[in-house]
């Protein structure tokens, strides 16, 4: 009998996160107003649990519109959530900085996690140096009006670490070294425009990790840059990574490069996990049959595929996240759903939670337990 | 059927002249399938735009041939170009094309518009032509009515190639044909172009960063680096034995979804300024196998076997 997948805190764990939902709600027209229509919602994220634990780097994969990013954002509440639970561990450097503005945070399990979704944003501030974000443009995040050191001095200027200017000035110079901007000193007055693409996403990460952060969540750092530097960047975050004992999210829609690079790997559609578990056993034994279709279209750089079509495991196209179809929301596009008419009602009507079918492999999918087996299990 | 010798494609900027293209030669047989690829920056989009010479200013070929069908096109005026060539010839998806769609036109008027154009038909005629084209490239023809806002991003690429595949070309230029799309609708439009090419005998030249996507589609494949061919050959050739150290750095830093997973390669240093390009080898700065000549004389392009070419000293000295 499989189980059900429900986050469960143990003593390495950093994050978890249960039931999450963020939804943005749709702007009505005056005439939506007056004739009292319902507000309308994206629902791009609805309903998503995974854990994280120490020192990981668990992927979250997906096409663009799956809600990876937002879960991203979520997380670090850049983006408010409509309900769900954001647990994050704190470590002693914020529980007591906590208490020296005068709040004091409900723990919700014996290991001393906070609900994050919960935290009054006035005390918001502390956590953000605990948690941090690496940007997916290179080019978008940075001022381009602002000198590299100007752009590292001011989260250390917002969060009054360094107290005189030249210690800011060694801290700054410490970081740059450590993400290989060799000599610092040639890099601190220019520009952004005047950097390449890799050194410009050095420079993202190092703004990352002036706070001593021990949470970063990674928006596809590499998607921009060319193929020659990624593995350069992906390095130094990895060794960064041991360094300091940082746990990543690592979001990306490049399956294979997950595989490099992720522990553990979460496949979104549609603002749900449809597919949960260690990286290679997902990649290379995908059950969900959305992830069927999307590590089948992956090309690979093997001149024997130019002989052949790819053969494609889906139909149409992703649905809009404001009207989510019923049941389960991979249906309208499922090919195993057209081929197996036993399970198709409960398709049709219920959304299949995470079971999971070998240790740590977890997939949304009535194929792989029906609602009488889950209903079962829910009860216990 | 194309054959490019010596295309140079300089950019007169007030900083300097940018030699973006600098030297390139190829051929291309009819219903072949030829490869360009190269990193940003590498002169492949140019190379692309000078084939159908709408290099952007202060762009401008300098020199080199372009023979297609037995005359040097670049010969022609202006106006001859326009009529014999661009499109009914030689026509091009453009890099984010479906994002140049006109938004105030349906999608059928904007194919239609090439039709009454260059083949004056009547707007009845063209629309007829439109639906057929339709179909060819896997959208439901009631589609035409429609205004590029109220597609999806696979569709509006699909009436791009619709658009290119108008005239019925003989050759047609893709660049980044697929950048944006998600990789489900990426393979869909690889899977048409495939198709298209064999159905039509086309002969395509698909430009990308893309590595993965020219193994897909090419038969011929040309590596680019700095304005320059590095490595050319089949792809058998190019990907199952590559020889310069550039094509091989590139391929080491892919990362691939079967097989071991072994550490991924990086080419340190960035591509240099074209501006101002390095004497000798252009890639010698970045390359582990630097030796005495590289710095100061640009390698020859030497046949390793035949058909695949190479522009290393590494091969020079063998």
């Amino acid at each position: 009998m499989p189980n059900i997948y429900v986050p469960k805190p143990s003593s390495d764990t950093v994050v978890y996160v249960k039931d999450l939902r963020t939804w943005f709600p749709v702007r009505r027209s005056f005439i939506d107003v007056i004739r009292r229509r319902p507000p309308l919602y994206v629902h791009a994220v609805d309903g998503v649990s995974f854990d994280i634990k120490e020192g990981e780097t668990f992927g979250l994969a997906g096409e663009s519109g799956c809600g990876k990013t937002t879960t991203g954002k979520t997380i670090l509440r850049l983006v408010d959530p409509v309900g769900g639970i954001i647990a994050y561990r704190p470590r002693e450097r914020l529980l007591k900085e906590w208490e020296e503005i005068g709040y004091h945070p409900k723990f919700i399990d014996q290991y001393k996690s906070v609900d994050i979704s919960k935290i009054p944003s006035k005390y918001l501030k502390p956590l953000r140096k605990e948690m941090q974000m690496i940007f997916q443009d290179p080019y978008g995040s940075l001022n381009p009006r602002f000198t590299v050191y100007k752009i590292l001095e001011e989260p250390l200027v917002i969060h009054g670490i360094g107290e005189t200017k030249e210690e800011r000035y060694d801290l700054i110079v410490r970081v740059l070294e450590q993400v290989k901007l060799t000599p610092p000193e040639e890099f601190l007055n220019r520009y952004p425009h005047m950097l390449s693409g890799g050194q410009r996403q050095r420079v993202g990460i190092a703004r990352a990790l002036l706070l001593q952060p021990r949470f970063i969540v990674a928006d596809e750092p590499t998607s921009m840059l060319d193929v020659s530097i990624r593995a350069e960047i992906l390095e130094l975050m990895m060794e960064l990574k041991e360094r300091y004992k940082l746990t990543y999210v690592f979001i990306t829609h490049d399956l294979a490069l997950a595989r490099y690079i992720c522990d553990r790997i979460a496949i979104m559609y549609l603002g749900r996990i449809v597919e949960m578990g260690n990286t290679r056993r997902v990649l290379e034994n995908p059950l969900h049959p959305y992830t069927k279709a999307l590590i089948s279209a992956i090309p690979e750089p093997d001149p024997r595929y130019r002989k052949i079509l790819r053969e494609l495991p889906i139909k149409g196209e992703v649905p809009s996240p404001i009207n989510i179809p019923p049941g389960c929301r991979f249906r309208p596009r499922c090919v195993t759903y057209d081929k197996t008419t036993e399970i198709q009602k409960y398709c049709e009507t219920e959304e299949p939670p995470l079971i999971e079918v070998e240790k740590d492999h977890y997939v949304s999918c009535w194929l792989y337990g029906t609602p009488e087996e889950v209903r079962e299990l829910i009860k216990k | 059927m194309l054959e490019v010798k010596n295309l140079k494609t300089y950019f007169y900027t007030t900083k300097g002249v940018v030699k973006a293209v600098d030297g390139v030669s190829f051929k291309l047989n009819k219903g072949e399938v030829l490869g360009i690829a190269g990193e940003s920056g590498c002169g492949k989009s140019t190379t692309a735009y000078s084939l159908i010479r709408l290099v952007p200013p202060p762009g401008k070929i300098v020199d080199g041939e372009l023979i297609f069908e037995g005359r040097d096109i670049l010969k022609l005026s202006e106006e001859d170009f326009r009529k014999q060539i661009r499109w009914k010839k030689i026509s091009m998806v453009f890099q984010g094309a479906m994002n140049a769609l006109n938004p105030v036109y349906t999608v059928g008027d904007q194919i239609a518009e090439v039709l009454m154009l260059h083949k004056h038909m009547t707007k009845e005629e063209a629309m007829k032509e439109v639906y057929k084209l339709l179909e060819m490239v896997g959208i439901d023809p009631k589609r035409a009515k429609s205004y590029p806002h109220e597609l999806s991003g696979g569709m509006k690429q699909r009436v791009v190639i619709a658009m290119a595949l108008a005239l019925r070309p003989p050759l047609v230029i893709a660049d980044e044909p697929t950048t944006a799309l998600d990789v489900v609708v990426q393979a869909q439009i690889m899977n048409l172009l495939k198709r298209l090419q064999r159905e039509h005998q086309m002969s395509i030249i698909l430009i990308t960063h893309d590595l993965s996507l020219i193994a897909e589609m090419a038969e011929k494949v040309a590596i680019m680096y700095a304005g320059k061919i590095v490595e050319y050959g089949t792809a058998e050739q190019v990907f199952l034995n590559p020889q310069h150290p550039y094509t091989r750095g590139l391929l080491a830093s892919i990362p691939r979804l079967t097989g071991d997973i072994h550490k991924l390669e990086f080419i340190p240093g960035v591509p240099p300024d074209l501006s101002n390009p390095p004497p000798g080898c252009r890639f010698a700065p970045r390359c582990k196998f630097k030796f005495e000549p590289c710095d100061k004389e640009e390698p020859p392009v030497i046949e390793v076997e035949p058909g695949h070419y190479v522009s290393c000293w590494l091969h020079a000295k063998k």
